[in-house]
């Protein structure tokens, strides 16, 4: 069955630079193809825009499949847009009507300032990270299966949590603007393993400190992080965390 | 970090919400057990265990009035803190906010916890000026005991409607404010997993359900079923 092209009108924040005021503005993309991407709608929006001599609209992006956790923003009011566990590249224009208007927000928190319209810094996930979002020592290569027991349970709960591509859909879609589920994937799927363990103690209490000193709110509980989460992390890491900061706080 | 660090964390901050929370859910549960006297047509019983807690226990009452005054003060001190925190991690609020729904916790009362708190902390206040501070009638008891009829000051005070709506009122959000409270401190203390978390907060509903309706049910009674002042 063929699919009828549809008109949507894009309102989106233009924003100029991190100290400039910014405003919404509506465009209108007429010809849309139902199974286009979002990001390809925003990318034929671009095109007009430069064509018009108007300046594009700037959006984060790289791989478009999901994986690398470049893109992102609020479509509207929710975080990587209406479909749970999908990033904002995988995104499609059937999911909207023709003739809706789609309101487009960059990330909102304090520590992720606007760099221009919709792109935001995340440099703050990088400086959590390097606090502690590592192990210090090479592990060599895939040692004889039974010399390093894991439980299966942790291996497959490691992987969960290591499934995380720090996009910050999270902190965005936090009433508080917390990134605890995010420190709580990097402590979680680290200190599953025995690998991660010798530091773990050092590594909660590091990423926390840095966590607090971005600016980021305290996590309530509300759970929204989960539900927008593109790699569905469950807020059970933020509990894991939780431990593991009481538990490196006594000793 | 200093362990005295770690507790003005912002984990260390929800950690002390959480068992200040859970030491004040507790409270109501003996308040309310201790309200349930006021069911009796008799007024001797409540009467009495209101003698005995402010006469007699000595001294450990002022003890127990004391943690049990910390115990608000920190839960308070420390919402205000959280919540002013959180609100300056978003200067710039988005124009539009859709539930994500799925997993998602998020609810009226989840999102209203500092509003509910607050209005229940100047309940509080008054709670103390109509009954703890309130008029002190002296009666007889059926043995002979000479002591205050704070009884008599409750039906007369449930008399009123605008009273007795006003405590349905704020005990209906205390009840929201339980409902996601109670699974929220057991989460912020760490405790989740896979068994316990699906239980705890079937448990923070039932619980808020009960107090919720508990605390509602006395006024209703006295209002609507005895008229009140007797």
């Amino acid at each position: 069955m063929e699919k009828k092209n549809i008109t949507i009108y894009v309102k989106v924040w233009r924003q100029e630079d991190a100290n400039t005021k910014g405003r919404f503005q509506t465009y209108t993309v007429e010809d849309v193809n139902p199974d286009m991407s979002f990001l390809e709608m925003l990318d034929v929006l671009n095109e007009n825009l430069i064509k018009n001599d108007d300046i594009p609209i700037e959006f984060d992006n790289d791989c478009r499949e999901g994986i690398c956790g470049m893109c992102g923003v609020v479509i509207n009011g929710t975080a990587h847009g209406p479909k749970s566990g999908t990033t904002t590249c995988e995104v499609r224009m059937r999911q909207f009507k023709d003739g809706q208007t789609i309101l487009v927000e960059p990330w909102r928190a304090r520590p992720f300032p606007v760099i221009k319209d919709l792109v935001v810094d995340r440099t703050a996930f990088d400086r959590i990270m390097s606090k502690g979002g590592y192990i210090s020592v090479r592990t060599g290569g895939v040692p004889e299966a039974r010399s390093i027991l894991v439980p299966k349970e942790n291996a497959d709960q490691a992987m969960d949590m290591a499934a995380c591509i720090g996009c910050g859909a999270c902190v965005a879609a936090c009433p508080n603007a917390s990134a605890a589920l995010f420190v709580g994937a990097k402590v979680s799927h680290l200190g599953l393993l025995p690998q991660g363990r010798p530091e773990a103690k050092r590594r909660v209490d590091r990423m926390v400190v840095q966590m607090d000193e971005e600016g980021f709110g305290a996590c309530s509980n509300h759970g929204e992080c989960e539900a927008v989460c593109p790699k569905e992390i469950s807020i059970t890491a933020i509990a894991r965390m939780r431990r593991e900061f009481l538990k490196a706080a006594v000793g | 970090m200093r362990f005295s660090m770690s507790l003005f964390s912002s984990i260390g901050k929800k950690l002390f919400m959480g068992l200040s929370g859970l030491m004040l859910s507790g409270f109501i549960v003996v308040h309310l057990l201790g309200n349930l006297a006021l069911l009796n047509p008799d007024r001797d019983p409540f009467n009495k265990y209101a003698h005995f807690l402010t006469h007699g226990l000595g001294n450990a009452i002022y003890v127990a009035e004391f943690l049990l005054a910390a115990i608000f003060i920190i839960h308070i001190v420390y919402a205000v803190a959280v919540t002013w925190g959180n609100w300056m991690a978003r200067p710039v609020g988005y124009a539009k906010v859709t539930n994500a729904g799925g997993t998602s916790r998020k609810s009226i009362a989840s999102t209203t916890m500092i509003y509910g708190g607050v209005l229940i902390a100047i309940f509080t206040v008054m709670h103390l000026y109509h009954f703890k501070f309130g008029e002190v009638i002296m009666y007889t008891t059926k043995d002979g005991q000479q002591i205050r009829d704070l009884y008599a000051v409750v039906y007369q005070f449930f008399g009123n409607i605008w009273n007795t709506v006003f405590y349905i009122v704020v005990m209906l959000i205390l009840g929201f404010h339980l409902s996601h409270g109670v699974w929220s401190a057991f989460q912020s203390l760490g405790l989740n997993g896979r068994r316990f978390t699906p239980f705890i907060q079937g448990f923070g509903y039932v619980f808020a359900v009960i107090m919720g309706v508990g605390f509602i049910g006395l006024p209703f009674y006295i209002y609507f079923l005895t008229g009140g002042a007797q």
